[in-house]
Parts: C-alpha cells; structure tokens; sequence
C-alpha cells in the first residue's frame, strides 16, 4: 500500500506542483493518475521513488516513510516505465533489461537467463535480445522498458506516461498487454496518463487531477461515469458532451447505438450479448 | 621549387640521423613531449569537466576561464614562466599545458551534455548511484566528443610544442631556431615538414580512435553533436 499524507511540492523556481495531496493506493491494484499538464500527475508519481522530494508532507510504503530510505536502494525496489522507454543505447536488449539485478549483486550469467524469460513475459522475441534499442520499432523498445521495470520483481511498477508516445495500433496492443501482464503479476501499479481512455482501461481506481495536483474525484471507472462529482470531472470522462450518454435506435432490421449528439457510435452484438454471462472477458 | 628539394635533401642527408640533432631522437622527443604534455591536461582538464557536466554547475566560469586561457599568447607564458623557473623543460609543459586545457575541458563537458537527459533520467530512476551513472552511462556516451577535442587539443600541442625549444634544447622546434639564425631556410623548412607529418601521423590515429570511440548501439543519428554543441564548435573555431 502506497500512502501520500498532505503532500505538497514546491519547485526552486516558485511553482507550486503539488498541494496538500492525501491518497491511498491499494496494493495489488491498479491506480491511474490522469490529468492534463500541469497537473502535477508526474511529480506525484516521481515522489514514490523519491525523484522527487516533497516539501512537505509525506509519502509512506507499507507503513514505512520513504524519506528515511536511501534514494538509490529504494528505487532499486521499484520498477519504473518512462514514456521514452529510457534504455541506455550503448547497451543490447537484454543488457538493459538485467541493469538493475547486475546493480544489485546478481551474477551475470543468471541476470541474462531471467532478462530472456522477462522478453517471453512482454511478448518479444529472444531473437532481439542481442540488439541495440535504435534497432528496436518504437512499440518494442516500449516493451524492452516494461520488462526492465519487471526486472527486479517490484511489489510496485510506476509507469509514467509509458504509451505515449506510441501509434494507436502499438498503443491498444500494449495496453492490451498490461491488463493480461497485470492479471499474471498481481503488482500495485501506479500509472500516469492524460488519456481518460487508457486510464479507463487499465484503470482499478483512477484519479482525475486538476491544477497543482489537486483531486478532482477518485473512484472506479463506472462510479466516474455514473456519478461525476462536478462538471470538471464530466467534461474530463467526457459525459457532458454525449458520447457516453448512448441509446439504442432501431432502423430497420439493425439496433444501432446512437450517442446524445445523434452521432452513431455502432451496431448492438446481439450474439455477443448473449454470449457474455458465458464469457467473462467479453464483459470487460 | 629550390628551396623544397633542399629541405627533402636535408630530411634524408644521412648526417642528420647522428648525435644530439639526429632526426629520429628529436621527433622522439617531440612526440614524448607532446604526450606528456597531454596526458597533464587530460588529468587536470578531464575531471573537471565531467563535474561540470554531471552537476551542471561551473559551466559558465568554465567557459569565461576558458576564454581567458585561451587568449593568453604561448609564447608570452612561456617567457613569463621561463623567466620565473628558469631555462629548461618545466616552462614549455607550463605553458603547453595550458594551452591544452580549454580544449579537454570543453570535450568532457559538452561530451556529457549531449547526452539525452531522458537517458540519464531513466538510468537514475532505476537505482543507479551519481557514481554509476557517470561510469556506465555518461563516460561512455560522452567519449565521442571528448576524443574530438583531445584530437584538436594534439593538433595544437604539436604544432606549438617547436617553441619549446626557445627555451629548452628538446623537440623538433630546435631546427626552426637554429635555421633561423644560421640562415639555414633548408634545415628550417626541413624541421617544419616533420612537424607537419608527425601531425598527420597522429590525425590519422586519432581518426581510427574517434571510429571506435562511438559506443555500439549508438547510431549516426546520436552521434551527431546536438545544435547547442554545434555553436560551440564553431565558437571554438573562430578563435
């Protein structure tokens, strides 16, 4: 469990990017930060593995006050997704992937062996393993990240915008990825984005912030939808503009789904419908 | 024309490969010299810039000292030093040695800014210590631009180093000042042309360094200095 009590953060230059900031996040869960820029999400994410300090306030890990760990042995901890996947470029796949456990005292050859089963974890081939990541697509390097991240198996995985900067196709298949990853790995996982979509997705509970980190609503994704808190978080989940208010129409022999604007946003499944009590993956 | 063929004559007179003016022993010296005199400035200048590069504080002292070192004339401090310690070899590497410290000091730094600071970002989000980091990630990433200036930094020094025998009887600079005063343009032509081919030996070594300096996995896209390098390129070439 990950716990911010009042955090506040005020950068050398003067602004403020975080203000008192009180949350839980469950362990084993998923928890999505997601907020436009600006609204501190980043930062907030960077305080768990002390990036950065907060001014005030304090962050706590299973009871524990992370100010009283060593930055370096902390981090070593947790595992860490970037947007850019951050691999060194002078070092081959598999070589990133085992950077921290070569760190942390592991001997080389058994450091290797778990970076080439981490690549089977992300879905890459071990055939890539010997490659250096400018010779990687962009959605692969991605993957080399997650499996970096993985690679010290962290109770805690924070990933900080780490589809971004992706194509949709990669980006759904990635995301895709994560939901079957995190059903596996059961890891708490904080997650940053400004994708209300993506944060519905991966989402167990989802933050909305606003400006200078401060909580516009946490819950699930459904009690978002359902009961927006004020008209902030409906026009961020997007509720006031009728895309998710949908109704079925019938025209001829098809029901067709008809958003509030009267735009069509697709056929009803009939077959698909029935077949969900049956299948639980379909219902998600 | 003349003139030449009597230099070329003079570089192969067998006479000249004997006793204390033998060609072979003053190229030696002048390389030992030239080395010496780098391996001086490596260890005070490379240091430094790493710290500066790494903090990202000093940068802006650095540069005006910098400057500062660079516009003092080698042959002013040379006389100046030589005047305070003396006639003999500690003058000239004063002096050199000064002359090669801008240059270093400016590859360890922009080596270590060019950089992508995601990179190192990431390196220190995963636990890598500040020591770490400049080991495994910033030495190795920086060295490309660093061994561009070390190569310039040579160029100069040996160029330079024939004023070394203004004050001290070493080097190939000896032909110069002697030819000088004897009238001797052939010996003096002579010594230049070895001055000139021991600096393209080493351009030429430097080149092969430079090629295996630029770490695997780094393309030519990364290895190209970023515009902010670029203008201190040319800032440098201007002087």
């Amino acid at each position: 469990m990950i716990e911010f009590r009042s955090v506040s953060k005020r950068f050398p230059d003067g602004t403020l990017a975080v203000e008192d900031f009180s949350l839980v996040l469950p362990s084993h869960q998923t928890t999505v930060l997601v907020g436009s820029s600006g609204s501190g999400k980043t930062t907030l994410l960077r305080m768990i593995n002390r990036m950065v300090d907060p001014s005030s306030g304090s962050v706590e890990i299973d009871g524990e006050d992370i100010a009283t760990l060593p930055p370096v042995k902390l981090r070593r901890g947790i595992g860490y997704v970037m947007q850019n996947s951050g691999l060194l470029p002078h070092r081959t796949v598999v070589d990133n992937v085992a950077t921290v456990p070569l760190l942390r005292g592991t001997p080389k050859s058994q450091a290797r062996q778990d970076a080439l089963t981490l690549l089977d974890t992300v879905g890459l081939d071990r055939s890539l393993a010997d490659r250096y990541p400018s010779q990687l697509s962009g959605g692969q390097q991605q993957r080399v990240g997650v499996a970096r991240g993985l690679a010290v198996n962290p109770n805690i995985l924070l990933m900080d915008e780490p589809f971004g900067a992706v194509d949709p196709i990669v980006r759904a298949e990635l995301q895709q990825e994560l939901v079957r990853l995190q059903k596996e790995l059961d890891k708490t996982v904080v997650f940053v984005t400004h994708d209300i979509e993506e944060a519905f997705l991966l989402g167990d509970q989802i933050v909305i912030l606003r400006e200078g980190g401060r909580i516009a609503q946490v819950g699930s994704p459904a009690d978002l939808l359902a009961h927006p808190a004020d008209d902030f978080v409906a026009s961020f989940v997007g509720a006031d503009r009728g895309r998710r208010a949908l109704h079925v129409e019938r025209h001829g022999d098809e029901d067709v789904v008809v958003d509030s604007d009267g735009r069509l946003a697709g056929v009803l499944d009939s077959a698909r419908r029935a077949g969900m009590a049956a299948d639980p993956e379909a219902a998600r | 024309m003349n003139l030449f063929a009597d230099a070329i004559d003079w570089i192969l007179d067998p006479a000249n490969y004997t006793g204390l003016n033998a060609i072979p022993l003053r190229l030696g010296q002048h390389l030992l010299f030239t080395l010496v005199t780098l391996l001086i400035a490596a260890a005070i200048a490379i240091p430094i810039g790493y710290l500066i590069g790494h903090t990202g504080r000093g940068r802006g002292l650095a540069v005006t000292t910098s400057g500062g070192l660079r516009a003092i004339p080698t042959l002013g401090l040379l006389t100046l030093v030589a005047l305070w310690v003396g006639v003999g070899v500690v003058a000239p590497y004063v002096a050199l040695t000064v002359l090669a410290i801008p240059p270093i000091l400016a590859g360890a730094y922009t080596g270590f800014e060019a950089i992508d600071r995601r990179t190192v970002d990431a390196a220190r989000a995963v636990g890598m210590s500040e020591l770490q980091i400049v080991r495994k990630v910033e030495v190795p990433l920086g060295l490309p631009l660093l061994i561009g200036r070390l190569r310039s930094a040579t160029l100069q020094v040996i160029a330079t180093a024939t004023l070394a025998a203004y004050v001290a009887d070493i080097g190939l600079g000896r032909y110069l000042f002697s030819g000088l005063k004897t009238r001797d343009y052939a010996q003096m032509l002579g010594g230049s042309i070895l001055v000139i081919l021991l600096a393209l030996a080493l351009e030429g070594i430097f080149a092969l360094i430079q090629r295996f300096a630029v770490p695997r996995g780094v393309s030519g896209r990364l290895a190209i200095p970023k515009p902010s390098t670029l203008r201190t390129e040319r800032s440098t070439a201007a002087r």
